[in-house]
C-alpha cells in the first residue's frame, strides 16, 4: 500500500523501498543470464556476423560494391548514417535536457536511452568511415591532420568536416555524461558483491563511497554536462543538416533543415527509446519504475515533434512553390508523383499521420499500439531521409544523366551489420549494466510522494 | 595499530531524520568528518556547512581555452600555414570556424571538468575506498566522526548524542 501525494501521481509505482529499487535493478546484474538472453544475444552476434561479410567486402573490394552511380552519389550509406545519429539525440535529449528543465521522470529511463545514444553513434560511425573506401586513410581526410603529412590541411569550410568534430565531440560527452552516471550504481553493485565480481566493479565504480561532498560534485557536474550537451544535441542535427543544406542541390538547399532535422531526430529517438524499453521492462519486470505514465510522456513528445516534422514537410512544399525555382519546385513534384512516390508517401503515412493517433488517449496508453506505432515512426524517418537524399539527386540537371538508385546486396548487408552491432551492445548493455539509474530513482523517490516506503 | 584511524558511525534511515540530525551533532560541538548517502540528499551541502562546488569555474576556464585553441587552429592552418580559397570565401572566413570552434569549445569544457571532478573526489579504477559501511551505497545514510578529531569529547558522550539524533545504530569502524 503506497500513500501518494495528492498533487501528482507517483513516479515509481509498487509501494518500493529504496532496498526494493537496489534488489531489482541490480539482480539482473547478478543472476546468471538466462536462455532468452543468450538466444537474443546470439542472434544479435550471428546478424553481426552475416553483415560483416558485407563490411568485410566493401573495405576489400572499395565501394563499387555500392548501389551508388554517377547520379546519385549519395543513398543507402547516408540515409543509415543520419537516421542512427537521428535515434541518438532522444538520449541526450531525456538526460541533458529534461534535467534542465527538471522533469523528474526522466531518472527510470535514461540510463538505457544514453546507452542507446551512444550505441547509434557507433552505428552511425560505421557509414561515412566506409564510404571513405579506404578507412585507414581516413585520418588524414577527417582530422587536422597534415594531409600525406604535406601541410595541406582539412578543409574547415566544409560541413562534412564539422560533421567529424560534431559526431566525435558528441560521442565523447554522451559516454562520459554516461559513466559519470554510472559511477555511483557499480559501487552498489560492488558493495553487494564477492569475489571476481567486486574487483571487476570495484574498479568500474572508480572507488566511488557516496560522500555528501562528492554528490555535491556530481551533482555540479551533472548540472554543467546537461547545460553543455543541450546546445550540442542541437548542434549535432544541425550541422547533420548542413550537410545538405549548404549545397545547391534543389530539394536540400534550404534554410528549414537544421529544425527540421532536429525534430525529426527526437522524434525517432523517442521511439526507437520506446521499443527497446517497452521489452526491457516486460523482459526484466520493471513495470513499476518504467510506468504507463513514461509510455504516455514519451507519446506525448513523439506527437509534438512529429506534428513538427508535418508541419516541415509541408512548409517545404509551399516554399518550394512560393519560392519561383522552377528546380526546386520539380524537386517536390517529382518526389510526391515520380518514380519514388512510394517512398514520400510510407514516410507521409508513417511520420505525419500515424504519431496522430497518439492524441487518442487509449492508443499512447496501450502497450501493444506504442510499440507498433514506436517501430512505424523508424519505418518512415528511414524513408524521410531517403527521400530527401535520393530523390533530390536523382533527376539532376541533364535529363540524360537522370537514374534509379537500386541498393546492392553489400549496401543491404552493411545495414544489416549495424543493426547486428546495435543489438549485441545493447544485449551485452542489459545483462552487465544496471539498466535503471538506481540512484537518481531513489533521489526522486521520495520527493515524488508524501510517505515513504520503509 | 599505531596509525589506525577509528570512527563512530551514526547509522540513519531518512534523509529528513538525517538532516535534522546534522544540525543537531554539529550544535554540540562535535566535528563530522562526512556523511554518506546512497543517493543525493537535497540541501545536504547547508547543513553540513559545505560551500558551493567550484567545478563550475572550471568548466568555464576549459571552455575558454577551447575557443582559443580551436580559432587558434584554424586560422593557422586555413589562414596563415597553407592559405587556399575554397569557394571563393576568403582565407580567414570566420562564420565557416564557428561549428568546430563551438565543437571544441563542448568538449574540452566537458572532459576539463569532468577530469577535475575525477581528481578532486579521488575517483580512480584503482582507489581503494574507505568503505564504512556496505549498505550506503543501497538504503542506509551514515553520518562518519572521526574520534580524533573530536578527543575533547568522551566516546560515550558522542554515541549518546547520535543516538539521541534519530540513528539506528552506532557503530565503530576503523582503517588502517
Amino acid at each position: 500500500m503506497q500513500v501518494t501525494s495528492s498533487v501528482r501521481d507517483p513516479l515509481v509505482t509498487g509501494g518500493k523501498t529504496y532496498h526494493d529499487v537496489t534488489h531489482d535493478i541490480s539482480r539482473h546484474v547478478e543472476s546468471k543470464p538466462n536462455i532468452r538472453w543468450f538466444l537474443a544475444f546470439l542472434t544479435s552476434v550471428g546478424v553481426l556476423a552475416l553483415g560483416s561479410i558485407a563490411v568485410i567486402a566493401s573495405v576489400w573490394e572499395g565501394i563499387g560494391m555500392w548501389g551508388l552511380n554517377k547520379t546519385v552519389g549519395w543513398a543507402w550509406d547516408i540515409t543509415n548514417f543520419v537516421w542512427w545519429v537521428g535515434i541518438g539525440h532522444a538520449g541526450t535529449l531525456i538526460s541533458a535536457v529534461l534535467l534542465l528543465f527538471r522533469q523528474k521522470w526522466r531518472t527510470s529511463i535514461n540510463r538505457a536511452a544514453e546507452a542507446m545514444t551512444i550505441f547509434a553513434v557507433i552505428c552511425a560511425a560505421i557509414f561515412p568511415v566506409l564510404h571513405t573506401g579506404r578507412p585507414w586513410l581516413a585520418m588524414y581526410w577527417m582530422f587536422p591532420l597534415p594531409n600525406t603529412f604535406g601541410s595541406l590541411w582539412v578543409n574547415f569550410n566544409s560541413p562534412l568536416l564539422w560533421d567529424v568534430f560534431a559526431i566525435s565531440t558528441y560521442f565523447s560527452v554522451s559516454l562520459v555524461f554516461w559513466y559519470i552516471g554510472l559511477i555511483p550504481d557499480f559501487a552498489t553493485i560492488r558493495d553487494r558483491a564477492t569475489g571476481l565480481r567486486k574487483i571487476i566493479y570495484g574498479a568500474l565504480s572508480f572507488g566511488w563511497v557516496g560522500a555528501a561532498k562528492s554528490w555535491s560534485r556530481y551533482e555540479s557536474v551533472s548540472l554543467i554536462l546537461a547545460g553543455l550537451a543541450t546546445p550540442l544535441v542541437l548542434s549535432v542535427h544541425t550541422i547533420v543538416s548542413f550537410d545538405f543544406a549548404t549545397s545547391v542541390i534543389p530539394g536540400w538547399h534550404t534554410t528549414i533543415f537544421p529544425p527540421y532535422f532536429v525534430a525529426g531526430a527526437i522524434f525517432s529517438g523517442f521511439a526507437m527509446v520506446l521499443t527497446l524499453m517497452i521489452v526491457t521492462r516486460k523482459v526484466y519486470k520493471l513495470e513499476d519504475y518504467i510506468t504507463m505514465g513514461h509510455i504516455e510522456l514519451m507519446n506525448i513528445v513523439i506527437i509534438i515533434t512529429g506534428s513538427i516534422v508535418g508541419i516541415a514537410y509541408i512548409t517545404e512544399f509551399f516554399i518550394a512553390w512560393y519560392s519561383g525555382v522552377e528546380a526546386e519546385q520539380y524537386a517536390f513534384i517529382n518526389r510526391a508523383t515520380g518514380p519514388y512516390w512510394w517512398a514520400y508517401w510510407s514516410m507521409m503515412t508513417c511520420n505525419v499521420i500515424s504519431p496522430q493517433l497518439f492524441w487518442i488517449k487509449k492508443i499512447r496508453t496501450s502497450v501493444v499500439a506504442t510499440f507498433a506505432l514506436s517501430i512505424v515512426v523508424n519505418i518512415g524517418m528511414w524513408f524521410e531521409r531517403f527521400v530527401i537524399i535520393v530523390t533530390s539527386l536523382h533527376r539532376d540537371y541533364l535529363p540524360s544523366s537522370w537514374a534509379m538508385f537500386y541498393p546492392s546486396i553489400t549496401d543491404v548487408g552493411i545495414y544489416v551489420f549495424s543493426f547486428g552491432l546495435f543489438f549485441t551492445l545493447f544485449f551485452l548493455f542489459a545483462k552487465f549494466f544496471p539498466v535503471i539509474n538506481m540512484a537518481e530513482v531513489k533521489a526522486v523517490l521520495k520527493s515524488s510522494s508524501d510517505k515513504v516506503n520503509k | 595499530m599505531e596509525r589506525d584511524i577509528h570512527f563512530v558511525t551514526g547509522v540513519y534511515e531518512d534523509e529528513d531524520v538525517l538532516l535534522q540530525a546534522i544540525t543537531q551533532v554539529r550544535s554540540s560541538g562535535i566535528k563530522i568528518h562526512e556523511v554518506y548517502s546512497p543517493y543525493p540528499v537535497h540541501g545536504i551541502d547547508d547543513y553540513l556547512g559545505y560551500k558551493r562546488s567550484k567545478l563550475p569555474i572550471a568548466a568555464f576556464l576549459f571552455g575558454l581555452l577551447g575557443i582559443t585553441l580551436a580559432l587558434t587552429m584554424q586560422f593557422y592552418m586555413m589562414g596563415f600555414d597553407w592559405p587556399m580559397i575554397i569557394g571563393g570565401k576568403d582565407n580567414a572566413p570566420l562564420p565557416s570556424f564557428i561549428p568546430v570552434t563551438f565543437e571544441i569549445t563542448v568538449l574540452l569544457a566537458s572532459f576539463g571538468m569532468v577530469g577535475v571532478f575525477m581528481v578532486s573526489t579521488n575517483l580512480k579504477p584503482w582507489a581503494q575506498p574507505r568503505i564504512f559501511d556496505l549498505r550506503i551505497t543501497d538504503d542506509k545514510h551514515v553520518m562518519a566522526i572521526d574520534i580524533a578529531n573530536n578527543s575533547a569529547m568522551e566516546l560515550a558522550k558522542i554515541e549518546e548524542i547520535l543516538k539521541s539524533s534519530g540513528a539506528s545504530e552506532v557503530n565503530k569502524k576503523s582503517f588502517e
